[in-house]
């Protein structure tokens, strides 16, 4: 439903493949398939296509380079519609950062639809939940804990006053870095699982994700971390901004 | 003011439909006014509405992930309903309509909802309270039943909200009120799961697979290791009566709840309407609840514990209650005696004691020392203690004693046959009891080479056959 908002009203609809390249700093994840958290179709492989990623997430300095260029996305200029209250309130200004330890940070506090409007403009485009998901499944580099381990460490320590920058917690065996541990991620349907559909099952996993009760039709059970990432997009809105949530970007590889 | 304008505004309705018999909407009482809920932190509970009539109920709670203390030197980062571990308390009446907002804290790193075990509803509010960090979000329901509900957080992993902090009670009271009593408490029995040891100091983590495996390092009241112990203990009157809600969150075991020096006088079982009377312990299970009412008769400290008894003395299920006055000593009379206690069998000589005494070997004073040594250690140590010095007042120095060391049967005569009544040693006057000791003549000797040779003590070997001639002599 909100994807279809953005489709027809957004300002920057998601048109479909821009012919434009790689840039520099993305890596190419060969395709391949990997199980289902959630199944819903009775067919638990979910096959991913051979696409481009971003090594590091967006930082606030290159959003900022975005929102000069379009200052419609800028704090003031910003339509509700898109964005809640919360849109780049950690900024100082408009045009501003702020806090010069930021820079390179990650941009949080950033909508899905702005998150969007940004892809497009690069050239790229936000990754799919089944990519992203790929693409975090990879195991650390120079690190042996498991991957679920290393998230839920992430989750007991409280949230820190200022965010590191990007490329400082763990890089994975494909060479993309903070895939877990510093924020969370918005990927382009991040609410197909819960919202996507009006059938019957896929009401079904909603309730089966978020209640007590009933039985998980989740492929491992005690995948805290994956929850954690399902329930967390579940709770999101396309125009929410949270402290912990930016994105990176994605492309197809063709 | 504001809240001075809903009491006055709801003191208006209750006076225009006050005398008027109930009116009905629909199945249910009439919803009469409003006012926004008091919350209170453990132990506090809040005072009953006291409404006549079902009101709409404002409840405004907000979820904060922060660093607390688990225990002593023990930090933990807890999820929290209200900043506090176990979340606000909530207390409403039956037939209220509660209209819900929660709000989750901007630097929350996770979504949360509330799942209320008194709502009458899918997931009990859970799908219709899902908050992203940074927002609110609103739900109404009816409070149809009354009766004492857990409420917890439900945002998978649901285990994982639990573990962390997320749960607290919310009480609707029945229409007709429960009986008045002194005073109130609220106590919250939960677990947690960290990857660190039982009171290792620092910031603690959540461990998976020991919540999985339901072996928890902390089983606690109200949200940390003695949170309400010593001087943040819950504290009555004698004569008072007192209510506790208690809930049990779990995650994962079940309660045998239990109040050191107490009984209930009435348990609501599973805060429901069933009550039980003259309860020494009851069960609580993982996500439920009981209402427990007892009177204070004596003064003292009544002690709450989960009976499985190790979660209480080992992991922190303990909490207090100070019962402040005058004794009762027809209830209850102290410690009114304290003397030897000497049993049958076991000290006493017995009279079909006919062990046949093997041949004597007499031993070296070595050896006399070695044995005499762990003879005293077992037989004699617990009155005239380890040092030999016994303790003034009750059980007379055997070091340096001059009583002792001046007796011609070198003390044999005492083990064999006990000793009581008066006796003066090193001036100072003692008046107990010794029980015999059954203890073989070879044994006797080399305690008494080993007491005559220790502490000062310069007094030789003392052979079997000695003791033989004293047994003999005193028969």
């Amino acid at each position: 439903m909100i994807i279809a908002l953005a489709l027809i009203t957004g300002p920057v609809a998601c048109a479909n493949d821009p012919k434009s390249s790689p840039t520099a700093d993305m890596v190419k994840i060969a395709g391949g398939s990997y199980e289902a958290f959630f199944e819903t179709t009775g067919d638990k492989t979910v096959r991913v296509k051979p696409f481009y990623l971003d090594t590091k997430a967006v930082t606030n300095a290159e959003y900022l380079e975005f929102v000069k260029a379009n200052p419609k996305w800028s704090r003031s200029k910003v339509t509700r519609l898109y964005t809640d209250a919360g849109y780049l309130k950690h900024w100082k200004g408009d045009f501003e950062i702020g806090n010069p330890q930021i820079r390179n940070s990650p941009v949080t506090n950033v909508s899905w639809f702005a998150a969007n409007a940004y892809s497009k403009w690069k050239g790229k485009r936000l990754p799919t939940m089944a990519e992203w998901e790929y693409a975090g499944r990879a195991s650390f580099a120079n690190d042996s804990r498991p991957v679920e381990e290393v998230i839920l460490d992430w989750y007991s320590k409280p949230s820190q006053k200022t965010l590191p920058p990007v490329g400082s917690s763990l890089k994975n065996v494909l060479n993309v870095y903070d895939m877990h541990g510093l924020i969370w991620e918005w990927v382009s349907d991040f609410n197909g699982i819960v919202m996507g559909g009006d059938s019957r099952s896929n009401s079904a996993i909603q309730r089966d994700l978020f209640c007590a009760s009933g039985s998980f039709s989740a492929a491992d059970k005690e995948d805290y971390a994956a929850f954690m990432r399902f329930a967390f997009r579940g709770s999101l809105e396309a125009r929410y901004s949270v402290n912990n949530l930016g994105f990176r970007c994605a492309m197809d590889a063709n | 003011m504001k809240l001075f304008l809903n009491c006055l505004l709801t003191l208006l309705f209750a006076l225009l439909f006050g005398c008027t018999p109930r009116q009905k909407e629909g199945d249910y009482e009439k919803v009469v006014g409003y006012r926004e809920a008091i919350l209170t932190n453990a132990p506090e509970v809040p005072k009953s509405p006291g409404a006549k009539y079902p009101q709409k109920v404002i409840v405004k709670l907000e979820v904060v992930e922060k660093v607390m203390r688990l225990a002593d030197g023990v930090d933990y980062n807890f999820w929290t309903f209200g900043s506090v571990v176990p979340g606000k308390f909530i207390r409403i009446r039956e037939g209220d309509e509660v209209e819900f907002h929660l709000s989750n804290h901007p630097d929350s790193k996770l979504p949360h909802n509330i799942d209320l075990h008194a709502v009458t509803g899918p997931g009990g509010g859970a799908e219709a309270s899902m908050t992203a960090p940074g927002h609110t979000t609103q739900f109404s329901f009816k409070a149809i039943n009354s009766g004492l509900y857990i409420y917890h957080c439900a945002t998978a992993p649901v285990g994982m909200h639990i573990a962390n902090g997320m749960y607290g009670l919310i009480f609707v009271e029945p229409k007709e009120g429960l009986p008045p009593v002194d005073k109130e408490f609220y106590i919250m029995q939960s677990e947690f799961y960290t990857k660190e040891k039982f009171g290792r100091p620092g910031l603690s983590s959540f461990d998976m697979q020991k919540a999985l495996d339901e072996k928890p390092e902390y089983v606690v009241f109200n949200g940390s290791v003695g949170a309400a112990m010593g001087d943040k203990a819950m504290k009555v009157n004698v004569g008072e009566t007192v209510r506790l809600y208690v809930g049990n969150i779990g995650p994962n075991l079940i309660s045998s709840f239990h109040v050191i020096g107490e009984i209930f006088d009435k348990v609501y079982i599973e805060g429901g309407d069933l009550i039980n009377k003259n309860v020494q312990s009851t069960a609580i299970p993982a996500g439920g609840s009981a209402i427990i009412e007892f009177k204070c008769e004596v003064p003292g400290s009544l002690t709450l514990v989960d009976h499985s008894v190790f979660r209480a003395f080992n992991k922190g299920a303990l909490a207090q209650i100070h019962v402040e006055g005058k004794e009762n000593t027809r209830v209850f009379s102290g410690k009114q005696r304290d003397a030897v206690y000497l049993p049958e069998g076991s000290a006493v000589q017995s009279i079909t004691d006919k062990r046949p005494e093997p041949p004597m070997a007499e031993k070296s004073m070595f050896e006399r020392m070695e044995k005499g040594k762990i003879l005293y250690e077992n037989n004699c140590a617990a009155c005239h203690q380890q040092n030999g010095e016994g303790l003034a007042g009750a059980f007379p120095p055997l070091a340096e004693s001059d009583y002792l060391m001046k007796r011609e049967d070198k003390g044999a005569g005492i083990v064999i046959n006990g000793l009581s009544g008066k006796i003066t040693v090193n001036g100072k006057e003692y008046d107990g009891v010794m029980p015999q000791m059954q203890l073989t003549d070879d044994e006797i000797a080399s305690i008494l080479t080993y007491v005559r040779n220790s502490w000062g003590n310069k007094g030789g070997l003392v052979n079997a056959a000695e003791v033989k001639a004293v047994r003999a002599g005193s028969k």
